[in-house]
């Protein structure tokens, strides 16, 4: 391997290229849930995922970490294709990559201590001795702000937050380097989320860990993270930093969603600026041809119903999937 | 204005195995005609409970209203109401969104069938006559087609479809109250919008006054007149909407506030997060509730309740930093506490 592949390598954690996943859902029908998505995620960084229920998200998460083997597409974990391990690498890729879900009360065995959730993957991983393990665990309650004592607990006896905790606790146990996060706080209650979230920042200051920050909630996902993406029906539409995303979006569907995001100011005309967005998003069973947005998109011309927009970079570092970003953002009044 | 509901001093438990949760203790309000109030609190405060009690559907002998409560709907006693009575002001006078579209329609029954249903019931009138009328009630509610959508069965149908359809049944008897529970949490940004867009709208047309139930700050600076914070079964703080946005008093207020990041905060910073969990609601709580979370707990919040202090016509907080006596505080924004 050369040396600027080596370079690469420390450079970005994941690379995904062309990612497809399909389910099917009957003979002739087929869910296109991500379709053709690239992405890169840099050492360290926390990528922001966005969009509607429905767009894919969660999906392109999970196949990411190999929950899901992708329909065609690679997905490259430090370099190395993740579809074609097997055997011990497998094993050291699952070690490395964890996941934290979405419904703290769904995902925790009511069955198990929570010292028996968290030292699972332990087992699996490392070798330790009782005491080690049982030092470990308390470390770990310790490190998501909890006392020793729930070790000994069962997960209905904590609250939703607690739980979350965890989770996150779980994920940290087989010492990742990439964590999934999949909706962690949505299931929560707002002081509880900020509690989450400020510990999700703390732990990745003192791990460096890399995060995919799945959600809905924009305000969120701005807040955490350092580059957001937005998906819209399968297809990643807008890949950008976090600042050029919310203040200067390109791609109409980014506009129109960060409009909408309520804001807590009761002085704001919120009509005045909201980009209404007529009807609601088609079934990714048998998707629009062309730009899958076209239907909603108050600009879409021909082209966008003839070709499917491909993800290009129009300004350094910021992606769109849009034919007609360019003339839309030089003169937005004009082609409405 | 015209009060239209007026509930004071609201007791409600529940008798559970390990003794009674008292979740609603002294709620007092009053809601005027067209008017949209705000419950606003975290899971367990209590709003949805309040809500229920309005309309009385909390079921006994699990849950029961104390006695001393009065909740008077037009002068109307509600708490005391007998069976017919009940069944007549609920759904004619009063109606309730549910908070999950997805649960609270009826998945064996065509969604037509499902407005026909009240219809039928308060209005008595003819099965086809009710048929046109649900058709028109989902042309209200902006469903596209509707003349073939009143055959759809609840699965053929988005959440944002469901939850208006969920609006159509409960504007079916055009009510005086519309209560909505969590009405988009369910829901994406952009068809959140489109729901809270759809209210406002039937507001203005049908003056209805809605009480609305939810956690999330930002629809209620949006929508609604009104705001009372609600925690541990009480309110803590009420008044309009930029009282309570720009000028609140209570450091629960200000807790809730400053801990949603907004999309001007600094990335990465520190969200504020409030410490501990809402108090047990089994336990007797004769002092203030927020007293073990709040950064501003004196000697006295832990030993008894404060009153109500009133700022303005509109504008009461229940803190003991409103009494004279107590030191200078800023509020989260930088404004003296007391004025």
């Amino acid at each position: 391997m050369s040396e600027t592949n080596t370079a690469r390598q420390t450079d970005n954690i994941i690379e995904v290229t062309d990612l497809c996943k399909y389910f099917r859902v009957s003979r002739k029908a087929t869910l296109k849930a991500v379709d053709h998505v690239n992405l890169t995620i840099r050492r360290g960084e926390t990528l922001g995922l966005v969009g509607e229920s429905g767009c894919g998200k969660t999906t392109c998460g999970r196949t990411m970490i190999r929950l899901y083997n992708p329909t065609s597409g690679t997905v490259k974990f430090n370099g190395q294709d993740i579809s074609k391990l097997s055997g011990k690498e497998l094993l050291q890729f699952k070690k490395n990559a964890q996941i934290i879900f979405q419904d703290p009360y769904a995902s925790l065995d009511p069955r198990m201590t929570i010292g028996e959730i968290i030292s699972e993957g332990m087992n699996v991983h490392f070798h330790y001795s009782e005491e080690e393990k049982r030092q470990r665990v308390n470390d770990l309650l310790h490190r998501v702000g909890l006392s020793q004592d729930y070790a000994n607990r069962f997960a209905h006896e904590l609250s939703g937050g607690q739980r979350q905790r965890i989770g996150i606790a779980r994920a940290l146990a087989v010492e990742p380097q990439f964590i999934v996060c999949d909706e962690p706080i949505s299931a929560l209650d707002v002081s509880i989320q900020a509690q989450v979230v400020n510990l999700l920042i703390k732990l990745q200051r003192e791990d460096q860990l890399t995060y995919l920050f799945i959600s809905h909630d924009l305000a969120m996902v701005k807040h955490i993270s350092d580059r957001v993406g937005v998906m819209y029906l399968g297809n990643l539409v807008e890949l950008s930093s976090n600042v050029a995303l919310y203040d200067h979006p390109l791609h109409p569907y980014t506009k129109a969603l960060i409009s909408a995001i309520p804001t807590a100011d009761p002085e704001e005309d919120m009509s005045a600026r909201q980009i209404k967005l007529e009807g609601e998003v088609p079934s990714p069973i048998n998707p629009p041809e062309g730009c899958r947005f076209r239907q909603r998109c108050r600009y879409a011309c021909d082209r966008c119903a003839q070709e499917t927009p491909a993800l290009r970079e129009v300004k350094p570092g910021h992606f769109v999937a849009c034919h007609r970003c360019e003339e839309l953002d030089e003169h937005p009044e004009e082609n409405q | 204005m015209e009060q239209i509901l007026e509930v004071k001093d609201l007791h409600v438990s529940f008798n559970t195995y390990a003794g009674e949760v008292k979740a609603v203790r002294g709620v007092s309000f009053e809601l005027n005609k067209g008017e949209t109030l705000a419950f606003v609190g975290e899971s367990g405060c209590g709003k949805t409970v309040t809500a229920k009690a309005i309309l009385r559907l909390l079921k006994p002998p699990f849950a029961e209203i104390k006695e001393g409560s009065q909740i008077l709907y037009q002068g109307r006693d509600v708490v005391h109401m007998d069976k017919k009575a009940l069944s007549s002001y609920r759904g004619e006078e009063v109606s309730m969104i549910f908070q999950d579209p997805m649960t609270s329609l009826n998945p064996t029954m065509k969604i037509g069938k499902q407005i026909m249903e009240s219809l039928r019931i308060h209005k008595h009138i003819s099965k086809q006559e009710a048929r046109k009328e649900a058709i028109e009630l989902l042309r209200l509610v902006n469903i596209p087609s509707p003349e073939t959508r009143v055959d759809s069965y609840p699965h053929e149908l988005s959440g944002g479809m469901r939850q208006r359809v969920m609006i159509a049944i409960a504007l079916a008897c055009s009510p005086n109250i519309l209560i909505a529970d969590e009405p988009t949490t369910a829901l994406d940004v952009t068809i959140q919008i489109q729901i809270m867009d759809l209210l406002k709208d039937l507001k203005t047309k049908l003056g209805t006054a809605i009480i609305l139930v939810t956690h999330d700050l930002g629809v209620v600076a949006n929508f609604a007149d009104r705001v009372q914070v609600m925690y541990a079964g009480q309110v803590l703080e009420r008044g309009t909407t930029k009282e309570i946005f720009e000028d609140s008093r209570h450091p629960y207020t200000w807790a809730l506030l400053s801990s949603v990041p907004t999309l001007a905060k600094e990335s990465k910073q520190e969200l504020y997060a409030l410490k501990g969990t809402p108090p047990d609601l089994i336990l007797p709580l004769n002092h203030c509730p927020f007293a073990a979370r709040c950064e501003h707990c004196m000697q006295i919040c832990k030993e008894r309740n404060p009153a109500e202090t009133v700022l303005s016509e509109t504008h009461r907080v229940s803190c003991w930093l409103q009494h004279p006596d107590a030191p200078r505080t800023l509020t989260f924004n930088g404004k003296e506490a007391r004025s």
